[in-house]
């Protein structure tokens, strides 16, 4: 170690290198801005979707599920839930609907959340849309 | 303790601690929760209970840096804290609203507390690890401002040393990058894209260069090896944890809808970020061999020890086993995440925290070191966390590669819920380890009441003539 680096050459390293990959990055995000119309499905993104991805969150349904892979691993993943259900969006709110208020003794069990129609509409059509995004063909399977 | 100043951190290192008993008593919860599924419910659901362990873990580590640095910063600039005023205050502005926040995880429901902390007006609420409620969020980022202004104040006025700066640039850093918690478009890939930005250049990016000076800190004070030596191995460390790390952080852009190219570089990038980690290990190992004294402080010396060695597993190891793209196409998202997250948060920032609380603390409380029979309870303390941190992070990756085989692979893949019970067997083992490391930290806490002076220093500097070069 000390005989291949003196302290300024570590230094210029540190700082050198970290400026380069730093810019770097930058340069590649601009251009993952540039190519992700391509696959993020964002002619589906409409405001009934934008509103199922705020139901989402402020009900914390990451804290439980993972959605392309992220989040918790307690629950299924639900970017593919959609076709997992057979393309069906009444599935979706079907099941979201019919959860016990007070669970499954001994089982893990989603809570009900009591959503209006019109909510239960706008998550339905968020994981439609989470469905179109392509990730290189992520998840491997059906099951997620 | 040289600087009257430096007293402050101690406030810090007892809230970090007490946070820290109750992060683990809520991952015991989660545990159980895995295995009697029905546990708790519907008062603390799943997702309940692991917001307040995640969030309660990163409050307490910032707590241990922003302590660590208010003991470190005086004594490498040698001079006193800008102002132990302004550390006090804005201690108890984080510690009472981060009760606060924990607490109305807790009572209310978290819908609840979207609509009345008025998430409608800038929606940052409900992604993993960063569900507090947006005034929250802007509540620690005035903390981190006001911290850094005292630190930075202090650094400038006083001696510039490099674990002085490392430590301020990764300060700096993790503040500037926590902003992008602010930033969540309605397009999910973009959101996550940018959500990496916080998680991912956290820990793998300016908390490294934060755990490499506290660890060179407490290195150069049990060693007593000389500061250029020092120096050019922190250089070093973290020049490869931002060259690597960085880029790196395209091991989570594989399967979020972003560009192909990040298949590649994600992998090559990723599994070139064990070489900081591996380097620490050197160093720590490499320091204590070269040392002139054997402190008082041997258990701070077996934290530093223990530092370098399970960051290189849990990050270096654990992270490289699932960073190649076709791995992680397999393991994205399972069990083996989890397996891995552990012992590497744990592994980096639980032990590097740990390890300045036990250098810094004694010192705080008058003495170089703790007697030597609380050190040996501390020591069964590290002992009992540490293996059983390891048999967690066993269990679940053997909980994973099942997951993994039945869920992902071959003809037949089984439905999630199927799956998962068919791994009860490992999420009681992983429980009853979590047991254990509870059982270690109840031991940890019991090495505090233990009173007592400690031996002296012994001077080995004659069997290392070579150190000074
Ligand atoms: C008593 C020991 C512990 C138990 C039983 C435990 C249990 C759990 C469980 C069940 C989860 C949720 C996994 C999921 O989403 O499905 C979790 C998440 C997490 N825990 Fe722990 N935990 C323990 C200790 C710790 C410690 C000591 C740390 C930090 C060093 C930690 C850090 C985390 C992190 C970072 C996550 C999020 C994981 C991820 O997203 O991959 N836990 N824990
Ligand atoms: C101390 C440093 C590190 C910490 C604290 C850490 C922690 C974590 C955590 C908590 C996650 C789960 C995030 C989530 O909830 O989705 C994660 C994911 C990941 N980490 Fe690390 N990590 C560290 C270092 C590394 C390193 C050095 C590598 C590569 C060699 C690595 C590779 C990965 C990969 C590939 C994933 C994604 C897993 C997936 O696809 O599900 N990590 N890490
Ligand atoms: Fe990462």
């Amino acid at each position: 170690m000390k005989e291949l680096f003196t302290k300024s050459v570590s230094r210029n390293i540190y700082y050198g290198g970290s400026l380069f990959f730093i810019l770097l990055f930058l340069v590649l995000t601009f251009d993952t801005h540039k190519r992700i119309p391509a696959t993020d499905n964002r002619e589906n993104l409409t405001e009934q979707v934008a509103h199922g991805k705020r139901l989402w969150e402020e009900n914390n349904c990451v804290g439980c599920h993972t959605l392309l892979g992220e989040g918790a691993y307690f629950a299924p993943e639900l970017a593919n839930v959609y076709d997992r259900f057979g393309q069906s969006t009444d599935a979706i709110k079907a099941f979201i609907m019919s959860r016990p208020a007070n669970g499954i003794p001994g089982r893990r069990s989603m809570p009900q959340f009591n959503f209006t129609d019109e909510e239960l509409e706008a998550l339905a059509q968020f994981l439609k849309y989470v469905n179109g995004i392509e990730a290189q063909n992520w998840p491997p399977n059906i099951q997620g | 303790m040289k600087y009257q100043s430096q007293a402050v951190s101690k406030l810090y290192f007892n809230a970090a601690i007490a946070l820290f008993v109750g992060q683990i008593i809520f991952g015991v919860i989660l545990g159980l929760q895995y295995v009697i599924g029905d546990f708790l419910f519907p008062y603390i659901p799943f997702n309940i209970a692991r917001m307040v362990h995640t969030n309660l873990l990163i409050v307490w580590l910032l707590f241990g840096f922003m302590g660590g640095a208010y003991y470190l910063v005086p004594e490498e600039s040698q001079r006193e804290l800008h102002s132990v005023k302004l550390a006090k205050i804005l201690f108890w502005v984080f510690f009472i609203s981060g009760a606060l926040i924990v607490l109305s995880y807790l009572l209310l429901p978290y819908q609840r507390l979207a609509e009345l902390s008025g998430n409608a007006f800038l929606p940052t609420m409900g992604r993993e690890f960063l569900e507090q409620p947006t005034i929250g969020k802007v509540g620690i980022v005035i903390v981190c401002l006001g911290f850094l202004y005292n630190i930075g104040m202090t650094v400038i006025s006083g001696r510039k040393t490099v674990i002085n700066v490392v430590l301020l640039t990764g300060l700096v850093g993790l503040a500037l990058l926590f902003l992008f918690a602010f930033v969540n478009p309605e397009n999910l890939v973009l959101d996550k894209y940018y959500w990496w930005w916080v998680v991912h250049l956290w820990v793998e990016g300016v908390w490294e260069l934060i755990l490499a000076s506290l660890l060179a800190f407490v290195l150069i004070k049990t060693t007593g090896v000389d500061r250029e030596v020092i120096d050019k191995w922190v250089y070093i460390i973290v020049a490869m944890a931002l060259i690597t790390g960085i880029i790196g952080t395209g091991h989570h852009y594989f399967f979020i809808g972003t560009p192909g190219y990040w298949l590649w570089l994600g992998s090559i990038f990723g599994a070139l970020e064990p070489i900081p980690f591996f380097l620490m290990t050197l160093f720590a190992f490499n320091m204590v061999n070269k040392r002139r004294r054997i402190h008082a402080n041997r258990v701070a010396v077996l934290w530093a020890l223990g530092t370098g060695v399970m960051a290189f597993l849990g990050a270096g190891v654990w992270g490289f086993l699932h960073t190649l793209a076709p791995v992680n196409y397999y393991t994205h998202g399972t069990q083996i995440t989890a397996a891995h997250g552990h012992m590497a948060f744990y592994g980096a920032y639980v032990m590097v925290v740990l390890c300045m609380i036990s250098y810094a603390m004694p010192k705080l409380r008058g003495r170089v070191a703790n007697s030597n029979k609380a050190q040996v309870v501390e020591m069964w303390s590290f002992w009992l966390m540490t293996i059983s941190m390891v048999f967690i992070t066993l269990f679940l990756t053997a909980a994973g590669i099942v997951q993994v085989y039945l869920q992902r692979m071959g003809d037949q893949p089984l439905p999630y819920m199927v799956v998962q019970d068919k791994l009860e067997f490992f999420y009681w083992l992983r429980e009853a380890a979590g047991v254990v490391f509870l059982i270690g930290l109840i031991v940890y806490l019991c090495s505090f009441l233990i009173k007592g002076e400690s031996d002296q220093h012994i001077d080995v500097s004659h069997k290392n003539p070579a150190i000074n070069s």
